[in-house]
């Protein structure tokens, strides 16, 4: 009794939650209507989840017009922060959960297997993404994080047809229970060192505002395992020895979604702990995401050169991408350095072009799903002509060639970097870039200048040509006009302590 | 400036928009896509030639200057000019993507052939016209991808090979020049007061520590000594060249390779003038090593193409010799080499397409006797092979000679060595032609067929720019001179550097 009195819970603006809310209702409704109402239209559970998710876009929009002004605040007794950060990694994840729903409803139309619970699960692990980036608390990011990731652990095992979807699920649960487990374990070791759970609260414990028990060690090591907590779902090296596996196993759009909302969310998650959390300690993690950086960008690049399968392909390269955003979190790590904006630059155009490239690998993957050797690939350009150009812009685009968005992302990374005078990693990306750009080569060879193996039809689903043709147009409108993108991304700031 | 229609930007997008144009079009009217390739590129010839009757030829400065905003957060615009020494290029430029198009047939694919010659014929003007590095940057590393294709589809046995490792050498070029692009800008800061790529402003505002500017000197020079090539870094060029369809090598040979050599002039000379004085004995020696080796290995092939690939070794090492050399004379006939090269090489590399069209082998070995089959044909190629070896008369010679005589008076030394480069050039062209050409041709080579007329109007072209720019050079040097000069009094006054004052040497064609 004496509890309930004095225990006086936050007050809750409802209003700041309406993009998780309207989420989580879609995936109820889904889940609920969807068991009771046995016939739907066709794609009618696509078209809940892509609604709901546009309500949960244009919330955030208005969120964003009104945080032109001001930074944003935190709320909920500072477990949430919603600021211009979190506002366009929020908007870059629903875009993500459209595209990847499009791409889910011509996956699951051409299975013959349309069902209400994949979009569930969709929605969900969104929710996860959402709570991660604007997490404010290592207790409440924890949340978001097992959400999302429980979430997909079911999606990549989903198609239960094939057999790497299972090894693949499986893969991901046990592999991201260890992470989960070293994420929590660095949470309660800088929980003890700081005596504060909340992000801007140990910021505010290492700057000495508040008095801290003197732990140094225990500290150091655990900024060290929630590094590797996120380093892991990040897929840094030498934390991404799953990435490739499950990529492979997992549905196409699965991959998808994973490769870019989960990859927003876990990178949102990671410069937030280190920008406002471990600001003061910048001296001791800066080094390690240094490290990691360079190992990330080469190991991408350098193993991409041997695979066979398009998919693990693409896998090695998200790999080399997320070296690439380290550099821009390691550059955001200096002094008057502008790392938080370019990193996050990087995160939309990447998401739009890794929702490109698998939208085509979907397209090429047959009914298995598993057909996506690079040898599929061979002569495309004289089956499909116009699918050949799309998939050679998005490619290219990743390899970074002018005039495309890729280009403006590294360019963005790398002229960060330098201002913050990280020359040596700014020249190792760029020549790792190099390396990596043989992987596109090898694709665009086997498109454009081989003769086809097979002259079978290629079907393509409606919903997959509409992401493809918004990601190469989003491609090269943002490669000619950097501007509309930037203006946006240069406002990002966390909120104010 | 001069005038209101934005010529220099209209000759960037006229083949842009031609291979839009192209690419729409569909493949069932062949003859509508070729009309399209060629009005488009004749257009285009013909506005740069425009340009050159119009352009001012006393001054120094950039003329037809277009400037609009592109990127203002980072400083970037949409800045193009042209002078003395880039204006050649365009006008070179302008002239061989015609002659290509019209004079090389790829066989097969000709609508996507045609599409990327376009793409490639506007990434290579926008490289020459570019005042902004950022923009520069873009041009220089978008002429990677038409050229790509075109060696990977149209090319010979090991085009893929030859393909991959051109982009990714080039690339690995351009990946230190982009870090160096960035932190010129951002160094810059300082001096300019704001976040700029231009070009102009960079050059006339921005002063650098000794240290800082040699670095960054530094990682523009990789870019364009992968480009130029320069040796080492040259490994990449026999197998374009030999590899690439005839169309590709002209145009590789012709302007591809200015890129990297104009670079130098442009971005390292103009941007860092100080570090380009402390890096000139080493460019020098490169630069001769370069034309010592590329004659030499020239000598030793048994691939006529791979033959004419090491001569453009040799003939870009007296180019970068000239534009280390630093002086009013060396940078003329450095420039003046640059466009001689592109039509002389440019003509090799067609003639030595008819050839392996006509008998479909290049090695030397198996040809035999031409002359007394094909005596016209012999003849164009002597007259070619002459230019490229810089007999007095022909074009050849008013470049080298400016190269060798004004290097003379900065870097003796390594004037001497290349002098002996141009001994070495006779040997093995002279060599090559003897044994194609000379001797009694036996049955395989004894239906060679005389060039046809189509094939000798577009070498009379050739042989026109040959004879005229070799008997009468003025109207060119006029051009490029002031422009030279200038660049000179601006290495001199950015660093410790001085020019020679040897007594004023009366300039070729006076």
């Amino acid at each position: 009794m004496v509890l309930a009195e004095t225990l006086q819970g936050p007050s809750i603006p409802w209003v700041e939650l309406i993009p998780i809310l309207s989420l989580l209702g879609g995936a109820c409704f889904l889940l609920l209507i969807g068991s009771l109402v046995p016939n739907w239209p066709r794609r009618g559970y696509s078209w809940v989840a892509i609604a709901v998710t546009s309500i949960a876009v244009i919330a955030n929009a208005i969120k964003w017009n009104n945080l032109y002004y001001n930074k944003g605040a935190t709320f909920f007794a500072d477990a949430i922060a919603i600021d211009r950060f979190s506002v366009v990694a929020s908007i870059t994840i629903c875009l993500s959960v459209i595209l990847g729903a499009l791409l889910m409803s011509a996956y699951l139309v051409r299975m013959n297997a349309d069902g209400p619970e994949l979009y569930a699960l969709l929605l969900t692990a969104a929710i996860g993404a959402l709570v991660m980036v604007s997490a404010n608390d290592l207790i409440v990011l924890f949340l978001g994080l097992e959400t999302l990731s429980l979430s997909l652990y079911l999606l990549a095992a989903s198609n239960r047809d094939r057999e790497q979807s299972q090894e693949s699920g499986l893969k991901y649960f046990i592999l991201g229970g260890f992470s989960s487990a070293f994420f929590l374990y660095g949470v309660a070791l800088i929980y003890g060192s700081t005596g504060s759970t909340k992000i801007s609260g140990i910021g505010q414990a290492l700057s000495g505002s508040i008095s801290i028990i003197h732990a140094d060690a225990m500290l150091l090591v655990g900024i060290g395992m929630l590094m590797v907590g996120l380093g892991f779902k990040v897929s840094a090296a030498p934390f991404h020895v799953w990435t490739p596996d499950v990529y492979e196993g997992a549905p196409t759009p699965v991959t998808a979604f994973m490769a870019s909302a989960g990859k927003v969310a876990a990178f949102a998650a990671l410069m937030r702990v280190l920008l406002v959390g471990l600001e003061q300690r910048v001296d001791d993690w800066r080094p390690v995401v240094w490290a990691l950086a360079i190992l990330t960008v080469f190991t991408g690049s350098i193993l991409a050169v041997v695979q066979t399968n398009v998919k693990r392909m693409l896998a090695y390269s998200s790999i080399s991408h997320a070296g690439f955003i380290l550099v821009g979190v390691e550059a955001a790590g200096h002094v008057g350095g502008d790392g938080i904006a370019t990193a996050m630059n990087y995160l939309a155009i990447y998401t739009v072009l890794v929702m490109g490239s698998f939208a085509i690998v979907l397209a090429m993957s047959g009914t298995t799903d598993g057909e996506t050797n690079l040898s599929d690939f061979k002569g495309l350009a004289k089956r499909r002509p116009a699918l050949a150009l799309a998939f050679t812009v998005l490619l290219f685009a990743q390899a970074g060639v002018p005039l495309t968005s890729g280009f403006v992302a590294k360019f963005a990374v790398i002229k960060s970097a330098v201002e913050a005078n990280s020359y040596v990693l700014a020249i190792a990306a760029m020549v790792a870039a190099v390396i990596g750009a043989y992987l596109y080569l090898r694709i665009a060879v086997s498109m454009w200048l081989e003769e086809p193996t097979s002259e079978a039809e290629i079907s393509i689903d409606p919903a997959v040509v509409i992401v493809i043709v918004l990601a190469v147009a989003a491609t090269l409108i943002v490669g000619f006009f950097p501007e509309l993108l930037l203006h946006a991304t240069r406002l990002v700031r966390f909120a104010p302590r | 400036m001069h005038a209101s229609f934005p010529i220099l930007s209209a000759l960037i997008l006229l083949p842009i928009l031609g291979a839009v144009l192209i690419t729409v079009v569909s493949n069932k009217y062949l003859e509508l896509v070729k009309l399209i390739a060629m009005l488009f590129s004749i257009g285009v010839g013909g506005m740069s030639v425009w340009l050159l009757a119009s352009f001012h030829s006393h001054d120094a400065g950039f003329q037809f200057v277009s400037q609009h905003e592109w990127v203002t957060s980072w400083g970037i615009s949409w800045h193009l000019g042209v002078d003395g020494i880039s204006l050649f290029l365009v006008v070179l430029t302008g002239i061989l993507f015609p002659l290509v198009i019209l004079g090389v047939d790829p066989h097969h694919d000709h609508k996507r052939y045609l599409a990327w010659l376009l793409l490639l014929e506007a990434g290579v003007m926008g490289s020459f016209l570019s005042l902004d590095l950022f923009l520069f940057f873009i041009f220089f590393e978008i002429v990677l991808v038409p050229m790509y294709f075109l060696i990977g589809g149209w090319g010979y046995d090991k085009r893929v090979y030859a393909a991959t490792k051109f982009f990714l050498y080039t690339m690995l070029g351009s990946a230190f020049m982009l870090v160096g692009i960035i932190a010129t800008a951002v160094i810059a800061r300082h001096d300019v007061g704001y976040l700029t790529f231009d070009l102009v402003t960079l050059a006339e505002h921005a002063s650098f520590a000794t240290n800082t500017s040699r670095w960054l000197f530094v990682s523009f020079a990789i870019a364009f000594a992968v480009k130029v090539p320069i040796f080492p870094l040259h490994t990449w060029l026999p197998d374009a060249h030999t590899q690439a369809p005839t169309g590709g090598s002209v145009i590789l040979a012709g302007v591809l390779l200015k890129m990297g050599t104009y670079g130098f002039l442009r971005f390292g000379l103009y941007l860092f003038p100080a570090a380009a004085v402390w890096a000139k004995p080493v460019l020098l020696t490169l630069a001769v090593i370069g034309i010592i080796y590329g004659a030499i290995a020239a000598t030793m092939q048994v691939d006529l193409k791979r033959l004419v690939a090491y001569s453009s070794v040799a003939h870009l090492g007296f180019i970068v010799l000239g534009i280390f050399a630093i002086t009013s004379q060396s940078l003329t006939g450095s420039v003046m080499q640059m466009v001689n090269h592109g039509i002389s090489t440019g003509a090799l590399f067609l003639l030595v397409g008819m050839i392996y069209e006509r008998r479909h082998t290049r090695q030397i070995a198996e040809l035999r006797g031409i002359q007394a089959v094909a005596p016209i044909f012999a003849a164009t190629f002597m007259i070619v092979m002459l230019s490229s070896i810089g007999v007095p008369g022909l074009n050849g010679f008013a470049g080298e000679f400016l190269v060798l005589i004004g290097s003379f008076q900065s870097a003796r030394w390594w004037t001497i060595v290349a002098a002996t480069g141009v001994i070495l050039a006779a040997l093995y062209l002279l060599w090559a032609y003897q044994r194609v050409f000379h001797g009694e041709p036996d049955e395989a080579n004894s239906s060679f067929a005389e060039l046809t007329l189509r094939e000798g109007v577009l070498m009379l072209v050739f042989i026109g720019l040959i004879g005229f720019t070799g008997l009468y050079p003025k109207p060119m040097l006029e051009r490029i001179e002031p422009s030279v000069d200038k660049l000179v009094a601006h290495v001199v006054s950015h660093s410790d550097y001085k020019a020679p004052t040897t007594p004023q040497i009366t300039k070729v064609g006076e």
